[in-house]
This record gives C-alpha cells, sequence and structure tokens, in this order.
C-alpha cells in the first residue's frame, strides 16, 4: 500500500461556541484522489482550510509527508510542494495571464525552466489566445483555469482544489475533470464539492463531513448509494 | 528581466538626463535642486505605495530622520562622507524595523496608515519638544522648533573644505535621482519587483504560491525609506538647516498629493507631480492673496475627478493610443479602494 502524505489526528476547529470540525482523523495516500463532499455547514471547506494553513486547528494535528504542519503559515505548506486553489478564484487582476503564471513557476524553477513551464501550462490549459490579457477581463470559467494553471506551474505534488467546477458550465465541467484526471497522474489531489455529476467523473474515494464529523469514507459507488449520505442531503438526520 | 526592457530603462534614463541638463536654462539651480529632491521623495512613496500596494501616510519620518541622521552626524563628524551614508542607513533601518512589525503584525491597511501617520507626528512634537541644552547627541543640540543649523553639508568625498552647493549641488542631486531611478525600475524588473506587484495585486494568492509576503512588503517598505531618506540627506544639504517641520503632517499629506495628481503606478507620476507641485507652491510662496495650501487641494480634488489615474498616466495612455501602442497593464496603479478600506 502506498506512503500516507496527508494525516490528520483528532483534528478540531470551534469558532466560539460553534464546532465547525469536530475530532476528525483523515488519511491520504500518494496518487490518491479524494473528494469531500457534505451539506453546506458540514465543515469540509473549514477542514479544507486547516489543511492549507487559512486557519489554525483548535485541536489535534496536520500532518504532510510525515511532517507536523499544524499552525504553518500558508506560504510554508506551499514550499512543501503543495498547490492550492481557493473556491472563489484567487488570481491577480491587474496581471497578464501568463504573468499570474510566471510568479508562481519562478518560485521553484530557474528563469529559462520558468518560461518554459509558463509556455506548457498556458498551452495545457487552452489560454494561448488570452495570455497576455489581463485576468480582471476574464470570464469566471477563464479565471478558474487561469488559477489551476497559476497552481500547477510550481509542479506541485500535492493538490487542494475547493470547488474547482463551482459557476462552470457543462462543458466547461467536462473540461475540468479531465484536467484533473490528468493532474492526477502526477499528483495526490484532495478536492471539495459539491456536484455529484462532476464527482462521479473524477473520484474513486470520497469522504463525506456532516456536522463537522467524518461521516462516512468510501468508495464512491457505495457512498452515493449509502441512505445516510442520501439523507443528510435532503436533510434528514444521519 | 523581460526582453527590452533594460533598453526601456536606458531610454527613460536619458529623457530624464535631457530634461535634467535642460532645467537649469529656465530655473534657478538653488529653486531645480529642491525640486529635485522632492522628486525623489515623491518616488520613494510611489514605489511602496504605486507598486507594493502600501498606503504610508508617514514618509515624511524617513525623510525627516534622514535629514537628521546626517545634520547630527556632520555636527560630530564634520567630513560628510559617513553623514552621508548614515543619512540613508538611519531611515531604512527604521523602516525596516517599523515594517516588520507591522507586516508581521498582520495590520491591515488602515491601522497601517494610521501607525505611519502616528509615528511621523511623534517625531514632530517630539523633535519641537527638544529645546533644552538637555538634548544632544555628541556635539549636535536639537534644538527643539529651530532644528539644526550650521553643520557640515556634502563636500567632495576626503576633502571637507571642497563644499558641494549651487551648480554642483544641483549635479549630485540630479544624478542622485537618475541612479535610484534607474535601480527602482532595474528593482521593478527583477523577480523581486514582478512579485511584489503579484502581492500588491493578491495578496492571499502569493501566499498560497510559497512567497513571504511579510518579508517582501518589510523590504519593499525599507527600501522605500532608504530612498526617502537620501532625499532628506540631500534636503539637509540644501537647507543648510533642518527643522521639525520635516516631520509634519503638511509634509507627509504633500507626498501623497504628489503621488496622486502625478499618477501612481508609474515611477515618472511622483516625480513629476512632486517637481510640477512643489514648483507651484514656490511660485505661490511668492505672493499672498491665495493660499497655496486651498490651491494644493483645489488641484487634488481636480485631479481625482478629471484625471483618476493621475496626469502621467494619462499621458501615456494618450500617447500610446495615438501611436497604437499598447498599453502595459501590469503597471496599474492599486486600487483606490483597497487602499481607501
Amino acid at each position: 500500500m502506498s506512503q500516507i502524505v496527508v494525516e490528520t489526528q483528532g483534528l478540531s476547529m470551534r469558532f466560539g461556541g460553534v464546532t465547525a470540525v469536530d475530532n476528525v482523523d483523515f488519511q491520504l495516500r500518494a496518487g490518491e484522489l479524494r473528494c469531500l463532499i457534505g451539506p453546506n455547514g458540514a465543515g469540509k471547506s473549514t477542514f479544507f482550510k486547516c489543511l492549507t494553513g487559512l486557519l489554525r486547528p483548535t485541536e489535534g494535528e496536520v500532518m504532510i509527508r510525515g511532517e507536523t504542519t499544524t499552525g504553518f503559515d500558508p506560504h510554508r505548506i506551499a514550499r512543501l510542494g503543495v498547490g492550492i486553489k481557493t473556491q472563489v478564484p484567487s488570481v491577480m487582476d491587474g496581471l497578464t495571464v501568463a504573468e499570474n503564471v510566471w510568479i508562481s513557476a519562478q518560485r521553484v524553477h530557474s528563469a529559462p525552466e520558468a518560461r518554459l513551464a509558463v509556455e506548457e501550462m498556458i498551452e495545457r490549459f487552452d489560454l494561448g489566445d488570452i495570455a497576455e490579457r489581463t485576468v480582471d477581463r476574464l470570464a469566471h470559467g477563464e479565471r478558474q483555469r487561469v488559477e489551476l494553471a497559476t497552481v500547477l506551474a510550481a509542479k506541485p505534488w500535492l493538490v487542494l482544489l475547493d470547488e474547482p467546477a463551482a459557476g462552470m458550465t457543462a462543458e466547461e465541467v467536462e473540461r475540468m475533470s479531465a484536467i484533473i484526471r490528468d493532474i492526477n497522474r502526477h499528483a495526490a489531489l484532495i478536492i471539495v464539492e459539491h456536484d455529484m455529476q462532476f464527482i462521479r467523473a473524477i473520484a474513486d474515494r470520497v469522504t463525506v463531513f456532516y456536522q463537522g464529523a467524518v461521516l462516512v469514507d468510501d468508495q464512491v459507488d457505495r457512498v452515493l448509494a449509502d441512505r445516510r449520505v442520501r439523507d443528510v442531503y435532503l436533510g434528514k438526520k444521519a | 528581466m523581460r526582453p527590452g526592457e533594460a533598453l526601456s530603462i536606458w531610454r527613460a534614463m536619458a529623457i530624464g538626463a535631457v530634461a535634467l541638463i535642460l532645467l537649469p536654462f529656465v530655473m534657478q539651480y538653488y529653486t531645480l535642486t529642491v525640486l529635485v529632491i522632492y522628486g525623489m521623495l515623491g518616488l520613494s512613496l510611489g514605489l511602496v505605495w504605486g507598486f507594493g500596494g502600501i498606503l504610508c501616510f508617514g514618509q515624511a519620518a524617513f525623510y525627516g530622520l534622514g535629514a537628521y541622521s546626517y545634520a547630527i552626524a556632520a555636527v560630530n563628524i564634520g567630513e560628510s562622507s559617513v553623514p552621508f551614508i548614515l543619512g540613508i542607513v538611519v531611515p531604512a533601518l527604521f523602516a525596516l524595523v517599523l515594517g516588520a512589525m507591522m507586516f508581521y503584525g498582520r495590520l491591515s491597511d488602515v491601522y497601517l496608515g494610521v501607525i505611519t501617520l502616528v509615528v511621523t507626528l511623534i517625531f514632530f512634537k517630539f523633535m519641537n519638544a527638544t529645546a533644552g541644552s538637555a538634548h544632544v547627541i555628541g556635539d549636535a543640540r536639537l534644538g527643539g522648533f529651530n532644528g539644526i543649523p550650521g553643520y557640515q553639508t556634502l563636500n567632495v568625498p576626503g576633502s571637507p573644505d571642497d563644499y558641494l552647493y549651487d551648480d554642483r549641488l544641483y549635479i549630485v542631486c540630479a544624478v542622485a535621482l537618475l541612479l535610484v531611478y534607474g535601480l527602482v525600475r532595474w528593482l521593478l524588473a527583477s523577480p523581486f519587483g514582478r512579485v511584489s506587484v503579484g502581492i500588491r495585486e493578491n495578496e492571499l494568492r502569493a501566499e498560497l504560491l510559497g512567497y513571504d509576503v511579510r518579508a517582501r512588503k518589510t523590504l519593499l517598505f525599507a527600501v522605500g525609506g532608504a530612498i526617502a531618506g537620501l532625499a532628506g540627506t540631500l534636503y539637509a544639504s540644501w537647507a543648510e538647516i533642518v527643522t521639525p517641520g520635516l516631520f509634519s503632517l503638511g509634509q507627509s499629506a504633500e507626498i501623497i498629493i504628489w503621488c496622486i495628481v502625478g499618477g501612481l503606478g508609474t515611477l515618472a507620476g511622483p516625480i513629476f507631480g512632486a517637481v510640477a507641485l512643489g514648483y507651484l507652491k514656490f511660485l505661490l510662496g511668492q505672493q499672498s492673496m491665495v493660499d497655496n495650501s486651498i490651491v494644493l487641494g483645489l488641484i487634488l480634488v481636480l485631479v481625482v475627478l478629471l484625471l483618476p489615474r493621475g496626469i502621467v498616466p494619462t499621458i501615456r495612455d494618450l500617447f500610446f493610443r495615438t501611436f497604437g501602442r499598447r498599453r502595459r497593464r501590469s503597471r496599474r496603479p492599486a486600487r483606490r479602494q483597497d487602499n481607501a478600506s
């Protein structure tokens, strides 16, 4: 069995009296693609933010490749080789598409390699026509692709994506599915997502969050057939 | 550095050099020298605000600190080489410490503006309260409201009796401005500068890409402090007296107005704004009918309403539209709503 690359032990996050993440034990193995799903307020995005350093957990540990990263700032987590994409596309609006990708690439590559990485990402994400346009002038789907290209330009071995298909057209979702499967050939992924069709298209294994805790963790078909999962999505008590 | 960037820097420096050579034909060296110094001070804020997105209300603190450091060291040492260096290093170090406190403290833009302003006013109040004989550093009396007069002004390095004044001081200031402009352009074209602009656009994204945003902002802030310190040092040599007025609220506000009027997101804009408004202030100082603060305020309001991007970016856009060259969007100024929030 492959190595565990991400692990949380007893991870909890409280905001005042509200427990958003409750004692979560989680493991991800090298090369795995895991989707985190759950109804609104289930705690999956908060859990995601604890992994990325955007939130400091109240209790518990986060380990990435065996190194405890609890309380690390996001830039230190990114420097471990982790690519992070946020829910709302987080891009550098006043810069061109190529500049966005270059800023990511130049941190990990030499100058000539960074230029090649930019060219590669622009071709891979079909951004050639808009490479010299500023990002603030792009449509939502294009911004999603620019952000993903920016994240991948640093060649991460672990990619964390928060709702990569949000706000996309059916055609764009299909294209995103192909992109994610391609990313998974070289990197492990954790994806927070709502779109069940999208999840079916990309995921092998799914972790269901409910009321801050892990409700089910299993193969996608079994999870989607699970009565408890259907109940929580329909608003019934699990 | 992008292809053609080096050529662009040399071209801009050549245009600046021609302007600095021609200006003495229409203006006295004495007035021109202080305008060039103002240009450098405007450039310092233009860098940290226009390219780093850091709205510093207290750039006058580094300017005044540079002037006072030079004056105090010059009184104690005599020959101007070491005081000149101290006039740059002391404000740079102070900016480094202040910046580290603010950025590592994760202060929002509003608090950052308030703190830099308050620090400047603390210097202003403190320097005004140093009139007694107890306030001395070595042989230098701080002098309170009257400031420090009578120190050694800039001299040819190693020759304390060979003073640099009038046309020679102008040449020193003009060359310093050109060099600083070239260095800042080079800095902005380097990976550090390009990432700084990225941080201005989206701090979170830069952080998620693995950049230590706090360290980079602190460093850029210190560079801005060093340039303002250099401007203060040159001013001390030009004015031959330093007073607490260098730290005043009016001085701080003027630098911000220079940047807004000239145009943020460019380096030429703040220099132009400083020189143009500095000269206007000089002209208005020769009459007593209209208060120059009212005129400056009116110009600021008109520019914000009619040319919100500032004079230089507007002229540049007009030029490129006329001659069909695409505008370089990456030099877009920091969004004002971000800084006002």
